[in-house]
């Protein structure tokens, strides 16, 4: 962090042709699939579906492979790859390609979303073998991955954004997948909409900012005094004829790093202009105002408007519990691994935008940790295994945004692969559990799956490890550098002031987030594979207690119903799916499909649970080892006394500038026993609370306090206060404005129809009678005159010569008359 | 003996003119009709080489004469050959069947 921001240069690209492979395989696998699928699957089986789909995911990764070997082999400060296909719109100063660019943070999210991405493909095939549309779903899959892989790599804001949109599209597809269920439909239908709240922020981020880099040039009289005018396609001019242009070192390179200032949406042009300080870009945005807040901080916030949407913020993180109404393949891939950190993808991309707005800091630290406190605490109460899994989710995408809102960049960033890991391993073992426990997803009909699934308890355990922070496994790593650095941080400012006392507060309330993490992500741990199976009977005493159902939210979609008389199940996939699941189970080799013990009218439950196939096994081992090897990646300095691996490699995709307080060693050492403390103590809680499900006291604690439990129970009432804001008024509006629809514009159209056919009948009157008469009569004239001349059309060569003589006899006697 | 000058010729090319353009009118047989047409280009023969001997001078006229008999020969090739196709479609050479142009 030493060096200063006006040592940086320009980016040195380094152009190569094989980017746009990348995304393109994906792609054409959801083409093919998307419009052959059900051809395919009929004639040559679902096997042929899934060979396509992980093959193209495979290609793909390959490619991103062979880009990180060619980018690891270039000088760390020329780690650029770039390739421009074409240029996509060029009106007046705004212009933008469709161009690919890899620096080493886009490079580590590609190998991310490729190599998870082709994970939960090769799981998803194991989990999802019963489905009839099988095809549609790794259609869906490979769309998801090509926006996702749009996103990352798009060398400018519209690309990405392009991705950014279509990531919510494949998204909402994914979730509403069963759509013949409303409640999932629905789910994917309020995951489209909160993301469109946050996606209008983004996009007016943009605008402000794009208008914002445009006022540079008003401003900038010097460099029009020279004679220099923006004009389109500026950055093509020769520096020679422009010297003007050039404001990075004068080398022999420097014609290929000319830095093109004013409006862009180019990351690199973005970066170049403001990182470089003889362009004085960045000072002249550090000091604008617009109506009375600075730039920057309405910039960033905007920005982050629309990161709060896709990465699931308060108070837009609403959609992200519902969106578990999607198959579990998809909660692993979309809503833990990839999708969700687009946002926080996105923060660090724009680093250096960022770090000239201590506020906006500030900002996106403070949502972060209240984020991660806020959703930690509804985790702690749901039965649901994806729903605790959705709410961890929630909570540690705040983490990551503490760690990008307090100037760790790098730290952010590390806490999004390692949760990528972690996350993606957690929800497939609850994929496993639930495909294992026939379909069922309360936890409390789950405990001692540990006998019947072992490879899935043991994987569950590791990623439980990473999560809550124990030393050696990834998230300790990646949590400890997020909270240490947001102690040591004194940059951020709360509403434009400046507040030191921000880093130290957002470290308190992480600390009890990952406290709380630690807790519910053991206590899912303990009552789903300890104790004694309670599958299908064996939850009795959780009835009279359980307030669930008496304030049911409208937009609970995948929370078990326990006081139903209905079978949970049946609420929730016996649409297009429970159908199946009947076949399903009757082929599979445990055999059971209708059971004596069966006491709840259960039509294809009971049995005991059983292992999933290996397709699901392997990838469980291969992502745990992922969540502890990860861990490699972020050794602190303060251990090994060289900065982390991941933090050299991506630093100069980070070239933002922030401050951090100087401690010792010690006091770091301090902090990171205080974070192993606060594993432990949620560990220790949740094993004496829920090991093996004997323990009597989390009933008497929520007989106790049963007014709290039920408030957090039902998630704060969030989502009622949702409908009761937003929803109601909305659908009030809607109805008025349907209303007024029908009644006053319609009449206002009626009218002006009337209106028109009036004037057109006496319009076609006059046409009738004046315009066509007078074109009549000259027809007829035309005709009589033409019937009166034919007689004289004989025919015969005779009567045309003896008119030929008679002719020149005339003009001959003329010539003598007038002469 | 009266001495002959230029309006003898262009008596006896009038005279010649006048005799065709009847033949033309009057025939109804199609090789006729050709006859009166050659009377009439040797009418105006007959006015080149006597306006071109008493007039100008040299030999102009004497070659268009030459020309306008070498044309006249053509043409009453081309008219013959046309006088061949009205018989092999009326049947005869009379030029009042042919009057298909009139309606």
């Amino acid at each position: 962090m030493e060096h200063a921001l006006n040592e940086l240069g320009p980016i040195a690209v380094h152009k190569v042709s094989y980017l746009w492979l990348i995304p393109l395989f994906p792609a054409v696998g959801a083409f093919i699939n998307s419009l052959f699928g059900v051809r395919i699957q009929r004639v040559a089986g679902k096997r042929a579906v899934h060979v396509l789909a992980i093959g193209t995911m495979t290609l793909s990764f390959l490619v991103a492979v062979r880009a990180f070997l060619e980018m690891y082999s270039l000088a760390p400060d020329e780690r650029f790859l770039q390739q421009t296909l074409w240029n996509m719109v060029s009106a007046g100063r705004l212009s933008f390609d469709l161009g690919f660019a890899l620096d080493p943070l886009s490079m580590m999210m590609v190998l991310i979303i490729t190599f998870i991405g082709t994970l939960i493909h090769v799981f998803s095939t194991g989990y999802m073998a019963e489905e009839p549309s099988y095809w549609r779903f790794f259609a869906y899959l490979n769309l998801f991955v090509f926006a996702m892989l749009l996103l990352v790599m798009g060398d400018n804001f519209a690309v990405m954004f392009f991705g950014w949109e279509g990531v919510g599209l494949a998204s909402y597809l994914l979730i509403s997948f069963w759509y013949t269920d409303i409640e999932k439909a629905k789910a994917g239908m309020k995951a489209f909409v909160v993301n469109r709240f946050g996606d209008f922020g983004f996009i007016l981020g943009l605008f402000l900012l794009f208008w914002s880099l445009g006022g540079v040039w008003a401003q900038r009289a010097d460099l029009r005094s020279l004679g220099y005018t923006p004009e389109i396609g500026d950055r093509a001019v020769p520096e020679a004829r422009n010297p003007f242009l050039a404001v990075g070192p004068k080398t022999a390179e420097a014609h290929e790093r000319e830095v093109k200032i004013g409006p862009t949406l180019n990351f690199r042009e973005l970066r170049d202009q403001v990182v470089i300080e003889s362009t004085g870009v960045a000072e002249h945005l550090k000091h604008q105002v617009v109506w009375g807040f600075a730039l920057m901080a309405v910039v960033g916030i905007l920005l982050f408007v629309g990161a709060m949407g896709k990465s699931a913020q308060l108070p837009l993180y609403v959609w992200l519990p519902d969106a578990m109404a999607g198959p579990t393949p998809v909660s692993a891939l979309i809503h833990a691994a990839t999708m969700v950190t687009a946002g926080v993808y996105m923060v660090a991309r724009l680093s250096y935008l960022y770090a000239l707005s201590p506020t906006a800091m500030g900002w996106v630290a403070a949502i972060g940790v209240l984020t991660a406190f806020f959703a930690a605490t509804i985790g702690f109460f749901q039965y649901d295994i994806k729903k605790v899994l959705a709410y961890s989710t929630v909570s540690q995408l705040g983490f990551m945004f503490v760690g990008v809102g307090v100037g760790a960049f790098w730290a952010g960033t590390y806490h999004l692969l390692t949760h990528a890991f972690f996350k993606a391993c957690l929800f497939l073992g609850s994929g496993s559990v639930i495909l294992g426990c026939h379909h069922e997803q309360d936890m409390r009909k789950m405990g001692g799956l540990k006998k019947h699934m072992p490879v899935t308890a043991f994987t569950y355990l590791v990623a439980c490890w990473a999560i809550a922070g124990f030393p050696w496994a990834s998230g300790f790593y990646s949590k400890d550098e997020i909270l240490w650095k947001a102690f040591t941080a004194r940059d951020l400012a709360f509403l434009g002031h400046s507040a030191p006392w921000l880093g130290p507060a957002i470290f308190v309330l992480g600390i009890l987030a990952a406290t709380g993490t630690s807790f519910y992500m053991f206590r899912s741990y303990y009552m789903t594979f300890t104790g004694s199976y309670r599958g299908g009977e064996g939850h009795a005493e959780e009835h009279d207690e359980d307030p669930h159902a008496a304030h049911a939210a409208p937009h609970h979609v995948t929370a078990a119903h326990p006081h139903d008389n209905v079978d949970p199940d049946a609420a929730q996939g016996h649409g297009a799916h429970g159908a199946t699941s009947h076949g399903a189970h009757a082929a599979d080799a445990h055999g059971h499909v209708v059971h004596g013990k069966d006491d709840h009218g259960h039509v294809h439950h009971g049995g005991a649970p059983h292992e999933s196939p290996l397709s699901i096994t392997a990838v469980l081992v291969v992502l745990a080892a992922g969540a502890i090897l990860t861990g490699l990646l972020g050794i602190p300095a303060a251990w090994t006394g060289h900065e982390p691996l991941l933090e050299r490699w991506l630093s100069p995709a980070l070239p933002a500038e922030v401050h951090f307080a100087e401690f010792p060693h010690s006091t770091e050492f301090l902090f990171q026993g205080l974070g192993v403390g606060a594993a432990i103590v949620g560990w220790f809680f949740a094993r004496l609370l829920f090991k093996d499900g004997r323990s009597p006291v989390p009933a008497q604690l929520k007989k106790r306090f049963f007014g709290a439990w039920t408030v957090v129970y039902n998630k704060y009432y969030v989502d009622e206060a949702y409908q009761a804001l937003v929803v109601r008024p909305s659908l009030f509006l809607a109805r008025f404005l349907f209303w007024f629809d029908q009644h006053v514009v319609d009449w206002l159209v009626n009218f002006v129809g009337w209106l028109g056919r009036f004037v057109a009948n006496i319009d076609g009157a006059i046409d009738k009678y004046v315009v066509d008469g007078a074109v009549n009569a000259v027809a007829g004239l035309t005709g009589e005159a033409g019937r009166a001349m034919r007689r004289i059309e004989t025919g015969r060569i005779t009567t045309y010569l003896y008119g030929l003589t008679l002719g020149s006899l005339l003009v001959v006697l003329f010539n003598f008359l007038f002469r | 003996m009266a001495h002959v000058n230029l309006s003898h010729f262009l008596v006896v090319a009038g005279l010649l003119f006048v005799l065709g353009l009847f033949t033309v009118l009057t025939r109804r047989n199609a090789v006729a009709v050709l006859m009166g047409v050659e009377l009439v280009l040797n009418a105006a023969n007959i006015n080149l080489v006597a306006f071109n001997h008493y007039v100008v001078g040299g030999f102009g006229g004497q070659t268009f004469t030459l020309f306008v008999i070498v044309l006249a020969a053509a043409e009453a090739a081309v008219g013959l050959a046309i006088v061949l196709s009205i018989f092999h479609t009326f049947k005869t050479i009379d030029v009042r069947a042919a009057d298909l142009m009139r309606e």
